[in-house]
Parts: C-alpha cells; structure tokens; sequence
C-alpha cells in the first residue's frame, strides 16, 4: 500500500474492498474457513497477504480460524476472518473469548438467509441480534454494517481502528448485494488513511499489570514475545490476568468492559443522514437496504413528501441518541429490513415519545425495492 | 547452591500466583509440570521465547503456574490459538497442553489437521482416560468395558490410541511417555520441543479420582505401578507391540521424520507471491 502515492480508481466488488481495506488498516493475518457469499474475500487475502509479508490460512473450520485470529492477535498481528451466518454461529464461543480476553480482531459476516444452511446466495439481514448476542454471557461488542463498496473499506479501517483502540472484537455486518456489487473505488492514497494500532505497556515488565484499570478502562497491551511474560485466560479474571471468584473483582473486570464503549460512544456510534434536516418521515435503514431507501426517499420529495434516510452504520452499541433525535422531530419513521424486524425493535425501545412507527420487511431472500419503500412511504 | 526443585521452582513458577494448584493430591498433572519444566531448562530456552497454551480440563489449568506466555483457551481449541500465534511470530516456542477429550474428541478435528499441516508446533496430552474436570464422563480414550460416570454398566465404545492417531495424521514427531517413566518423560518432551514441525507426546496419567476410583485401580502409588507394568519400550530394531495387547501400550518415540514445516512452506509462498505481483 505504500506505493499508493495519490488516489487509485479501481472497479471492486464488495468483499474485494473489505480486503483492500483491512490491508490498508494494517490486517496481516487472516484466518478462514469458505462459504457463499464470503469466500472472495478468503480468496483474495491469500493472494495479497503473501505479497505483503503477512499470513493467510485456511483452517479446518471456523472454529479454528477465530482461535487462530485471536492467538496471531495476542502475538501482535492485526488479524481477521470472514464468514456468512453458519460459520458465524461456530465462532460464537471463541468471540466470546477475544471479548473477555481483549483481543482486538475483526470478523466479516457477509449475511445469507437463514436458519441454517437456509438461503446460500440470497441476501438477508437476519444475523443482527446473533451479532449483538451470539456470544455467552453478558458482554459489550461492536457492530458495523456495509451497504457500499465504499463503506466496505471505510469502514473496515474503523473496524480495526475501533478493535485496537478499544480492545474489543468489532464485527462488520454485510450482506450478499454489498458483497457481490462492483463499483467504483477510489482507493485513499495510504499516508492519508489515519490508522490505530493498540497501544502498548512502557513499563518495565515487573511492574506491569495486564489487566489494570486506568481512565481510559482500556489496559495497554503486550504482545507475546516482548518481555512481558503473562496469563491469558477465558476465566474471568484479577487485574493481573489470574482467574478470580470474588465477587468485588468479577464485577469490578466486567463493568470495566462496560465502561470502556460506554465512554467512546461519541465516536463509536457512527449514523448517515440525507434529507433530513426538515424530514417529517423519516427511513431508518442499514446495509444494502439503505440504498433503496435512498432512492425511495428522493422520489417521495419529488412528490412532495417529506421524508429523509438515516444509515445506522453502527448497529450496536445502538445509537440510540441519534435516532432519538430523530424520533423527536417526525411523526413517523420506517425501518425496512430483510428480516422479520430486529433493528426495528431498537427502534422501538428507544422511541420515548410515541413517534409511530413502522416496519417494511422481506424474508423472502429478495432485496427491498425502492418502489416498495416509497409505497410505504405515501401511506405513512 | 539451590537443588534442582528450588532452583525450579524459583526460575520458573509464578511467585505471584497463590499455590496450592488446583489438582488432587497424587494427580500425575503435576509430574508433567515438572518434566515440561526440567526439559524446557535442559535446553536452556529463554522464557520470554516460550508460550504455553492450553485448553480446558484439568490439564487446562497447567499454565496458569509456569512463567512463560501463557493462554488458557476454550475447551478443545489449544491447537486453533497455537496456531495462530506461532504464523504470527514464528520465532516464539509454542507448546499446547491438553486433556485426552480435549485433544481428540472436542479437538479432534484440529488435532489431526494440525498434524496433517505440520506447523512446528509442540503437542503435549495428558491421558489420563477419562473427562476428569467434569467429573468422570468417558472420553475417546476410555478403554473399552471400563466403569465411567456415564458408563456405569461399562463403556462400550473403543478408544483412540492418541500418538498412532497422529502418526497417521502425518505429525514429524511422535512420541508416547508415562508419569511413572519421568526420566524417559523429560528426554521425550525436549526431543519433541526441539524438533521442527509438528510433534506430539502422548503422556499416560493417573486420574485416581475420577477414572481410577470407579474401576478400582486403587490409589496413586498403585496406579502408578499399573502404568509401569503396561509400558513396553519400543524395540531396540524399532518395531513395536501390537497396540492392543492386553492393555498394554509401547512407550518411546513412535515416529521421527524429516519435511518442511509449514512456515518454510509459506516462506515459499511469499516469494512467489512477490515475484508474480512483480
Ligand atoms: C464447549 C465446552 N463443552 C464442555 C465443556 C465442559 N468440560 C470442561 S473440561 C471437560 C473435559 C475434560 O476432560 P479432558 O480433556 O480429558 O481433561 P482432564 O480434565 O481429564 O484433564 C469438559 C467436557 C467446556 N468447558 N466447554
Ligand atoms: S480429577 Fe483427576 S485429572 Fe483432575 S486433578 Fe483430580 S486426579 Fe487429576
């Protein structure tokens, strides 16, 4: 990447750009197992990685690729995998384990309809509360979503950015449309693409405490092999890493992961408006379904309805002072979705002041149209 | 000057972790703390060069004494996260420590692809026959006809031989050892350190609480004896017992081979990569 002196165009697809992305924010290894449709972004990391000194595996599934995410992560590397709903649900217990360990890394879910093996190569955005929850126990977690190949590799550097800032696995939601669209990509020269790496102890190794808290709530990081010899464990641990029954610690560690996304909420909590500022209607929408949300919103204003399109781009930690702002100011919002209505229920919880609102789903394995929106929208 | 255990216990266990361990009084957990200790000292390795990953079971909680890097996983995982870390920083020692069921029935999958890969990598697991931590279920290497908390009329599945297993799966180095041969134990697990690619030792171990207790193999001492009476070294040509025999097992180094471990491999891949971009 440091070859890119000025800005390169290219024609990329979706998962194309969430690679080119990822490499741009300084991902050097990759772990993955292949499935429909995320399987081109496995294929091109094993073409680019080698060239850049850094490692891709396929592994035996993707269990084992999450675990290997996690252990090229504790040894140093910015690292990521890539899968779709089923592969998901199998790396579920060892997020679990890079959230209660720290582990920065970033895990691509390019949805397809489900349950199960479900719909292969239809889209869906059925895999949204799986992303909030799927992991056991109580925990915070970071969830991005794509709707264009631009924001595939924006918004892979903010994944990584966000995970070693924050020490937090950070998921990026896609979807089957996003991932197999082609567009036009203007790659940002590298020295202008601002990266976060994970910030790193200075103290002499005797004195380091790896899970200490301090203001930020976010211990600076060691990596295996640097001089500072510590345990890592899945248990829930004391500041120095060893596992603790007491109650005062237990609950003391788990706030504190808490408390660290509580307090980057401002930059954590990532929305889109178009046409907002005097909406009376207003689309709340993520993915690839934002698109069609746009252009149903432009055709409304030309028929003179007022309505603007907010893009949740962070799905969890919900946004919930954005979009409760915009519940203030219409008298209704539509939230379409290719699933029977999850994001449409945080829209709901947050909603305080009776704004009405209304859901526009699809679980049909088909996209939502324009047309259908913007009928949504003359009857609201 | 410091006798050997003090010495030991100085250079290598954590003075800040609270003893005592976890284990049962007499468990054989805890003698092959030991000779992972005394083989890691005989080849002089610096500790900050060695991680020591483990999964989840009794065994599971070995790390958590030793000052190296270490990682406790998830149940059966030690091998995935071993992985990992060693692609990325190939110059670290990487040994996993894990339970039968956690290497071969949960891990299984890993277990052999990680051998069939041949990342050098260092597998050591504790056979102890049973599910100890959870409290004596049957594992995959529970002999057949044996008493378990789940096979109180006798377990009718057969067991795994663990190190054959991974001579199939394609391991450089194989090996088999007990916790009463603890001499041949520490040459064993240094042998298998040293080595490039992928070795693994199969440690047979005591579980008296759980395993030994439902079928009556007495206490530690004398399942310690049991363990003594069914080793059979590997012949001096090489060749070796049938397996099977009468509960019997061949103790030593099963298999020693020489192939290019994976990260020469990719090496290989990173250079072809450059000159094709070229
Ligand atoms: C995913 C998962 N399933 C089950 C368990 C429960 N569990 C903990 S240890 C263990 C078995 C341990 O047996 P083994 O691996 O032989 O090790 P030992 O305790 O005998 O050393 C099981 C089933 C778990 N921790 N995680
Ligand atoms: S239950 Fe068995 S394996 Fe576990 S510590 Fe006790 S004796 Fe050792």
């Amino acid at each position: 990447m440091a070859k890119n002196k000025s800005p390169e165009k290219v024609l990329l697809q979706g998962n194309e750009a969430i690679v080119e992305g990822a490499l741009a924010a300084g991902c050097r290894f990759f772990a993955g197992y292949p499935i429909t449709p995320a399987s081109e972004i496995s294929e091109l990391m094993s073409v680019r990685l080698p060239q850049l000194d850094g490692t891709f595996i396929q592994m035996e599934d993707e269990i084992a690729s999450m675990g290997a995410i996690i252990g090229a992560s504790l040894a140093g590397v910015k690292s990521m995998t890539a899968t779709s709903g089923p592969g998901f649900s199998l790396m579920q217990e060892n997020l679990g384990f890079a959230c209660i360990t720290e582990t920065p890394c970033v895990i691509v879910n390019v949805m397809r309809g489900g349950p199960s093996t479900g719909l292969a190569t239809n889209p869906s955005q059925g895999d949204v509360m799986q992303a909030r929850w799927g992991t056991h126990g109580d925990h915070p977690i970071i969830v991005l979503a794509v709707s264009s190949v631009r924001d595939c590799f924006d918004l892979t550097v903010i994944a990584f950015n966000l995970s070693e800032k924050y020490r937090v696995p950070v998921i990026i939601l896609s979807d089957e449309i996003v991932a197999h669209t082609r567009e036009i990509l203007n790659i940002p020269a590298a020295n202008t693409i601002a990266v976060v790496d994970r910030i790193h102890p200075n103290t002499p190794p005797e004195w380091f405490i790896p899970y200490e808290d301090n203001s930020r709530g976010v211990p600076p990081m060691a990596s295996m092999g640097d001089g500072y010899r510590h345990h890592i464990t899945g248990l829930i641990h004391d500041p120095k890493g060893f596992p603790t029954q007491n109650p005062k610690e237990i609950e003391a560690f788990l706030k504190r992961l808490f408390r660290k996304i509580t307090t980057g909420f401002y930059e954590i909590q990532i929305t889109k408006s178009i046409l907002m500022e005097d909406a009376e209607i207003a689309v709340i929408a993520y993915g690839s379904v934002t698109r069609s949300a746009h252009r149903a919103v432009v055709k409304a204003r030309e028929h003179n309805i007022k309505a603007g399109l907010i893009q949740l781009v962070t799905l969890f930690p919900f946004p919930k002072n954005a979009v409760d702002i915009i519940l203030r100011q219409c008298r209704a919002a539509l939230v379409p979705e290719m699933n029977v209505g999850q994001i449409s229920r945080e829209v709901k919880r947050v909603n305080s002041h009776g704004c009405h609102i209304v859901k526009l789903n699809r679980i049909d394995g088909q996209t939502i149209t324009p047309d259908e929106i913007y009928a949504k929208l003359k009857d609201m | 000057m410091l006798n050997n255990s003090e010495k030991f216990s100085h250079d290598y266990l954590r003075h800040d972790k609270k003893f005592p361990h976890v284990w049962c009084p007499g468990c054989g957990n805890g003698i092959v703390l030991g000779s992972l200790i005394r083989a890691i000292d005989s080849l002089e390795m610096a500790k900050d060069d060695i991680v020591l990953a483990s999964g989840i079971g009794c065994s599971g909680r070995l790390p958590v004494y030793v000052d190296f890097n270490t990682l406790h996983t998830t149940h059966g995982r030690a091998l995935t996260f071993a992985t990992g870390i060693k692609l990325a920083n190939p110059s670290l020692n990487v040994i996993a420590v894990m339970g039968d069921g956690d290497a071969t029935a949960i891990g299984g999958n890993h277990f052999i692809h990680a051998a069939r890969r041949n990342l050098d990598l260092t597998a050591i697991i504790i056979n102890n026959q049973i599910y100890g931590m959870t409290g004596g279920q049957y594992s995959p290497t529970t002999p057949y006809g044996s008493k378990a908390s789940t096979a109180l009329y006798g377990n009718i599945e057969h067991a795994f031989s663990i190190a054959e297993l991974a001579v199939t799966a394609g391991a450089s180095f194989v090996a088999r050892g007990t916790v009463f041969h603890v001499k041949l134990l520490d040459k064993l697990i240094a042998q298998a350190i040293r080595k490039k690619g992928f070795s693994v030792i199969e440690v047979m171990s005591n579980c008296h609480v759980q395993y030994g207790r439902r079928n009556n193999m007495g206490d530690p001492v004398t399942m310690m004896k049991w363990l003594r009476d069914s080793a059979k070294n590997i012949k001096p040509d090489g060749s070796m017992d049938s397996e099977s025999e009468g509960g019997s097992f061949t103790i030593g180094v099963l298999a020693d081979l020489e192939k290019p471990d994976y990260i020469e491999e990719y090496a290989r891949i990173r250079q072809k990569a450059k000159e094709l971009k070229q």
